[in-house]
């Protein structure tokens, strides 16, 4: 381009840029055109592949400025926001960035105005760029291909290359060159956009032409565990797909192994959360408020597998005002067959160390954490089972509702799973037993072993077991004394 | 059993780790690998490399060593009593994932948290061991949060925080009682004195680095908590005034809030309905009220209503703002800083705005309208030259001009 001698009046310059992103080749022009007074409706900026045509007539040399030339100012805040808006892909952004820098000779703090158009506009570019920047950081995706030329370097991983494919919106590509070299700057990587190339061999950054999305290479066999892990850190149950769509719009989904996974995760989710919550959560209604109720309602209740087994509830049975509930585990095949609690052979054991406690089994309110019998048939037999934590968790609504009403001081907890039916957390019978334990309810509980366990011991080992569970109902005796 | 693949691994302990609300990457040293042997930097801002359809940022590979627990904690669907299928993977298959993961840019790095198994002693040294294997033996410089555990030795909770860039410990829940009720085996006291040892370690370690330029950076990006919110009965005054002890007493960077969601295999004694997820996004921007615009806790505790929860339908600044009209309408020509805070609809960013353009020109209506999102919200809380809201701010039903329609669809859903 050579130097028009003689600036004229009313020319209309066009200047050509080399690259969409030069923006040293931008302000050397500018700087020429605001010292010879050229107004900014008196040019035209063409980039490369832009309709330069259109201004096939206008001027192209540059007008030189005259000696002695007022220096141009533009303060640093303008600066910085135009390094980065030029890269935008607005054909009209050099013109504006021009207007700018023109304006900016008189009115220099203008760029604190934030209500300017012109400002404004500025910035929404700079924005716009810097989130295009942004994404390029975080979605890309590089590849693996295995270069038969390049065997083993000196890191071990010499015949790897990473190879990514992107469509950025702007021209960002060489402004970005930088970040991925910081971050992967032991690693063969090359970047390929529709706008250029990058490659990096661990020492040296190329440049190279446009590219098209076959140059890259298709898949990766480590996309199965990135979208496993995609799929898996999704919670269903927080559904929020706008907040996804807002930072990861459509646009970007193409050139992302995980998208494709989206279509389904969110069709699924609905149906999987409320699946979920149909399996977990216990609709209870209001709580019964007699025993009457409470009765009544064990017998609907499904709310855990033991439910539909082929048995019958067990209420607890006792004075409505008993000062002492004696909580055991489940109902047995006795218990089940009668519909009544402890009638069976613990409850025979039970009674009989009653007895030589001195506690009037029928002055107590007598019930079990688990409502239902819990078995395995083997042929003719049906073989006790121990209830699940979450069985017994689940059942908690039921003897908590007796208590509610029973209200009782004292409550006998036997065995872990009546404790932890009390609890709400599996204790140790043998540390637990001998001291009370406060609830929240004012009541305490005591905690000993279940008679069932007694039944299934022999010999000296039954004997011990015996007498630390009349030590217990002895202390139990002596507190209720003292309580009433 | 038969052995298990990488694969199913990642699935299950992925899965388990969801619950945890923090992946941010952001706020720590600058870091990258010019000079190294290995991969990966960190430039300040955060990077959120995908998003789930739950809306939220995946930036960290954030997985569980094990889900295998000895703690039974009702919330949580590792506890020891739930019937979730259980896995482990090897520090060395956590190092070769997170490796792998990094290099073909998916993530930030690496947020790795376990449940206890053994004791944890062993599973604290478990977790530092993959840090250590990741910084040591492939001069990772990428992020890694590690989460503590209360429990163990501080010696090895030390460790864990000269390799990550974060550290955090969970206190789960706003209350003491909640904690004691829901999550048994943890001890309230116990985990307050691990943040406090952490905080002091920041501390000594910041001050170390002022005076001998190589001492060792110890979590630079800080620590932080997580609450969850809608287990217990706690009310968002309770949790807010929580937080904000937090905040001063440990110096932590970020509470992170988690609504309750129901869980798989739940516990009986959960509620186990979650509560509205826009009680979590009420707690973040009143944590934002107080971390950027200068509320007092007590100020916003003023914006709770009658049962101690902030309102639901409109947020907690318009809730304060309605509460204290005598507060309203500012000049946006002539209020300070911090009058402009309180301002609903104008955000630290249109503040600073405001304050640049009004040096310029008297701001009009029209103006302000350009540097915020909505003026209609605005409206009635501010004086321009050419508008005074007269008996706007007075009336009556402004909550109900002012609240966002709630949309018809869900009528029909």
């Amino acid at each position: 381009m050579t130097a028009l001698q003689h600036v004229k009046l009313g020319t209309y310059y066009v200047v050509q840029l080399p690259d969409a992103d030069d923006f040293d080749f931008w302000r050397e022009r500018a700087r020429a055109f605001v010292q010879c007074d050229v107004p900014p409706d008196r040019i035209a900026w063409a980039e490369p592949g832009g309709s330069g045509d259109l201004f096939a007539h206008g001027e192209r040399r540059m007008p030189v400025p005259p000696k002695g030339a007022r220096p141009v100012r533009a303060n640093r805040r303008f600066v910085q926001l135009a390094r980065n808006a030029i890269l935008h892909s607005d054909p009209e952004r050099f013109a504006l960035l021009y207007r700018l820098l023109w304006r900016l000779q008189g009115k220099p703090r203008m760029m604190e105005d934030k209500a300017d158009p012109d400002v404004r506009k500025l910035e929404e570019l700079d924005k716009s760029v810097r989130r295009d920047s942004h994404k390029m950081h975080a979605f890309v995706r590089f590849r693996l291909v295995e270069s038969p030329d390049r065997s083993g370097g000196e890191d071990g991983e010499g015949g790897e290359h990473y190879v990514a494919w992107f469509e950025p919106e702007h021209h960002i590509l060489r402004a970005n060159a930088g970040f991925f070299m910081r971050r992967f700057s032991n690693m063969r990587w090359s970047i390929l956009t529709p706008r250029g190339s990058l490659h990096w061999d661990g020492e040296t950054m190329a440049e190279g032409p446009p590219a098209e999305r076959h140059d890259a290479p298709q898949g990766d066999p480590m996309e199965d565990l990135w979208r496993t892990y995609y799929a898996s850190i999704f919670n269903p149950a927080r559904l929020k797909i706008g907040a996804m769509l807002k930072e990861m719009p459509k646009k970007y989904w193409k050139n992302m192994p995980e998208a494709t996974l989206i279509p389904e995760l969110v069709a699924g989710a609905q149906k999987r959360e409320s699946a979920m919550v149909e399996k977990g959560t216990l609709e209870f209604e209001e709580r019964p408020d007699t025993l009457a109720a409470i009765d009544k309602a064990i017998h609907a209740c499904r709310k855990c597998p033991i439910g539909s087994l082929d048995n019958q509830a067990v209420m607890g049975e006792g004075p409505q005002d008993a000062a002492l509930m004696i909580v055991g585990e489940q109902p047995g095949d006795q218990e089940d067959l009668a519909g009544r609690p402890f009638v069976g052979p613990a409850g025979k054991l039970l009674e009989h160390h009653l007895d030589r406690a001195g506690i009037d089994r029928k002055a107590a309110y007598v019930t079990n954490t688990v409502k239902h019998f819990k078995y395995v048939q083997r042929g003719k037999r049906r073989l006790h089972q121990n209830p699940g934590a979450k069985e017994i968790d689940t059942c908690r609504w039921w003897i908590e509702s007796e208590r509610a009403i029973v209200q009782p001081k004292l409550i006998l907890a036997m065995g872990a799973s009546a404790a932890r039916g009390m609890l709400g957390k599996t204790v140790s019978i043998s540390k637990a037993r001998g001291t009370p334990i406060p609830l929240e309810d004012g009541s305490e509980l005591w905690i000993t072993s279940h008679p069932s366990y007694l039944l299934r011991l022999d010999g000296p080992a039954r004997e011990e077991q015996e007498r630390l569970f009349d030590a217990d109902l002895a202390a139990v005796k002596e507190r209720l004394e003292e309580l009433a | 059993m038969t052995l298990q693949t990488v694969l199913q691994k990642l699935e299950i302990l992925a899965d388990a780790a969801k619950y945890d609300a923090s992946c941010a990457s952001s706020g720590t040293a600058k870091k990258n690998s010019l000079g190294g042997k290995g991969i990966g930097s960190t430039e300040g801002m955060g990077i959120c490399h995908a998003y789930a359809p739950d809306g939220r940022c995946i930036s960290l590979l954030k997985i569980l060593l094990t889900n295998h627990c000895v703690f039974d904690c009702h919330y949580c669907v590792n506890r020891k009593s739930s019937n979730v299928a259980r896995a482990r993977f090897t520090p060395q298959e956590v190092v070769d994932l997170t490796l792998a993961f990094y290099r073909r840019n998916y993530i930030e790095g690496l947020f790795l948290s376990s449940g206890i198994v053994k004791n944890s002693n062993h599973t604290m040294e478990q977790i530092v061991e993959v840090a250590r294997i990741l910084r040591e033996e492939h001069d990772f410089r990428g992020y890694i949060h590690l989460k503590t555990i209360p429990e163990a030795d501080a010696e090895i909770v030390h460790q864990a925080g000269l390799y990550a860039d974060r550290v955090s410990i969970n206190v789960e829940l706003p209350t003491d009682s909640g904690l004691t009720r829901l999550a048994p085996d943890k001890d309230a006291r116990q985990m307050e004195g691990a943040m406090g040892k952490v905080k002091e370690d920041l501390v000594e370690a910041k001050d170390a680095r002022k005076r001998f330029r190589h001492a060792p950076r110890f979590a630079p990006a800080g620590q932080s908590t997580q609450m969850i919110v809608g287990a217990d009965a706690a009310t968002d005054a309770d949790i807010v005034g929580k937080a904000s002890r937090l905040y001063d007493n440990f110096r932590l960077r970020r509470v992170y809030y988690s609504a309750f969601s129901p869980i798989p295999d739940a516990s009986a004694v959960l509620p186990l309905k979650r509560p509205p997820l826009i009680r979590e996004h009420r707690l973040y921007q009143s944590d934002w009220l107080m971390r950027f615009y200068g509320y007092k806790p007590s100020d916003v505790m003023h914006a709770t209503e009658a049962d101690g929860n902030l309102p639901l339908d409109i947020d907690p600044k318009l809730a304060w703002a309605l509460k204290f009209r005598e507060a309203f309408p500012v000049d946006v020509n002539r209020a300070t800083k911090e009058q402009l805070l309180r301002v609903p609809g104008l955000g630290v960013k249109a503040v600073g705005k405001i304050l640049a353009s009004r040096r310029h020109r008297g701001l009009r209506l029209d103006d302000v309208s350009l540097l915020t999102q909505s003026i209609t919200k605005v409206r009635p809380f501010i004086c321009t030259i050419d508008w005074r809201p007269i008996t706007l701010t007075d009336r009556a039903d402004l909550r109900s001009l002012l609240a966002p329609k709630t949309e018809q669809l869900e009528l029909f859903v």
